[in-house]
């Protein structure tokens, strides 16, 4: 990596981070739908420990990917709104490399929170020992995989109107094995089984994601500036 | 240096121009002209890359600029219509995260001190939304004062929204560039005298 590529990736994750205090409300809106959606299962369905225990990792995954999936919005529609997406352009570091700085720093504001507050929110549904440690650990690898999927979506969506909404429809069916992989590993280590399996492949999404989605959001990124 | 060949624009089904063709050596300025409409910050998006052209293409010392994409952006600056500040950063801050970007180095101090040259000292640490549209373009322009190693300048409406003292003082920097042997893009409306022989380029 030149110095000129590490400078600027610092500066865009140091710069978005510094953004997202100056707007702590958008950070918090995240934050707070995740706590309140997975509040509600508890009350709605009523406070039998066997019941929560059963939905516990599905609630909470699905909340997780919900409240992850409502921050992309913002991921790159001010830089477009204010040009400094057309300097990240052209900028002379590969694009896709700035590309998965911004994701870095984005997943730091809305993902990192999600995955610390995870575990309280766990015992409210009778999760506990090895089911919480493996929601935190299944949640710090999968959510970062949402955020650089999410990026795909969000920067194909850019200058059309109703964007959020098309973000979702397209992100949401790549969501799924990541899903099923991070709610599967809670449920297996409640049951008492090994979860070692489902991190794997968590982790093995998170490297493929890693290679092939900043190329991706990338190439969207160019055609949404023509 | 900079070279068109046959630019062609098209925007739905309207054509905006076609057949632009210039070559600009080093030290030549070229100023482009038009109505409203008339495709002048197409042409510029298209001389920087962002935007493909319909026809033709773009060359940089004789070779197509989509083929070095990386040398050309090392080699060019680019000021579009929109200033690309953060409304919640400070003016230092944005300058800082834009230079970066640009793979330009510069101190905390040459920050300040440039600020403070154009005029800004006042501004530097105040968030970009508590200042004025004039206010913002110039903080966006000091860009430029860490630019001088980039040879070629493309500036879209750069005089827009200035002040006198302003516009006299960018034009002077415009024209220490070209004089170093730089190439200069922009678009404007205003009559500015460079003090240079500047090419008119007039779209239709």
């Amino acid at each position: 990596m030149s110095a000129g590529l590490a400078s600027a990736c610092l500066a865009i994750v140091s710069g978005d981070l510094r953004l997202a205090m100056r707007r702590r409300a958008d950070v918090l809106t995240t934050f707070f739908f995740f706590v309140i959606v997975a509040s509600l299962f508890p009350l709605g369905v009523g406070p039998e420990p066997e019941r929560l225990r059963e939905i516990g990792p599905g609630v909470l995954w699905v909340a997780a990917l919900l409240a992850s999936m409502l921050a992309l919005g913002r991921l790159f529609s001010g830089d477009f709104a204010d040009g400094a997406l057309e300097q990240l352009a052209l900028s002379p570091e590969p694009l896709s490399v700035l590309v998965l700085a911004k994701v870095a720093a984005h997943w730091l504001g809305t993902g990192l929170p999600l995955v610390l507050i995870a575990p309280v929110l766990g015992v409210q549904f009778d999760l506990a020992g090895r089911a919480l440690w493996a929601l935190t650990w299944s949640l710090a690898i999968g959510t970062p995989v949402l955020s650089l999927l999410g990026s795909v979506g969000a920067a194909l969506t850019l200058g059309v109107r109703g964007g959020g909404a098309l973000t979702a429809l397209l992100v949401l069916p790549l969501y799924v094995p990541v899903l099923v992989f991070g709610a599967g590993a809670v449920s297996a280590a409640a049951a008492g089984m090994e979860v070692s399996g489902h991190l794997s492949v968590l982790g093995a999404m998170l490297l493929l994601a890693l290679v092939a989605v900043p190329w991706a959001t990338a190439t969207a990124i160019r055609i949404a500036l023509e | 240096m900079l070279e068109a060949a046959d630019l062609a624009c098209t925007r739905g089904t309207r054509r905006l121009f076609e057949a632009i063709s210039f070559l600009l050596p080093r030290g030549e300025v070229l100023r482009v002209r038009g109505e409203n409409g008339s495709g002048k910050t197409s042409l510029l998006r298209i001389l920087a890359g962002l935007s493909p052209a319909a026809h033709g293409e773009v060359r940089w010392n004789e070779r197509p600029i989509r083929r070095q994409r990386e040398e050309y952006a090392a080699e060019m600056v680019f000021i579009g219509h929109s200033n690309a500040l953060k409304d919640d950063l400070t003016a230092a801050e944005n300058l800082r995260y834009g230079l970066a970007l640009a793979g330009v180095a510069a101190s905390r101090v040459q920050i300040g001190d440039a600020l403070a040259e154009e005029g800004l000292a006042r501004a530097a640490d105040l968030p970009i939304q508590w200042l004025s549209q004039g206010q913002r373009r110039r903080v966006a322009l000091v860009r430029l004062a860490f630019c001088g190693a980039r040879r070629l300048w493309i500036l879209d409406e750069p005089f827009s929204g200035l002040d006198r003292a302003a516009v006299t003082r960018l034009a002077a920097r415009m024209s220490m560039h070209v004089r170093e042997g730089g190439v200069v893009v922009y678009t404007t409306h205003q009559e500015i005298d460079l003090r240079l022989p500047a090419r008119d380029l007039d779209l239709q």
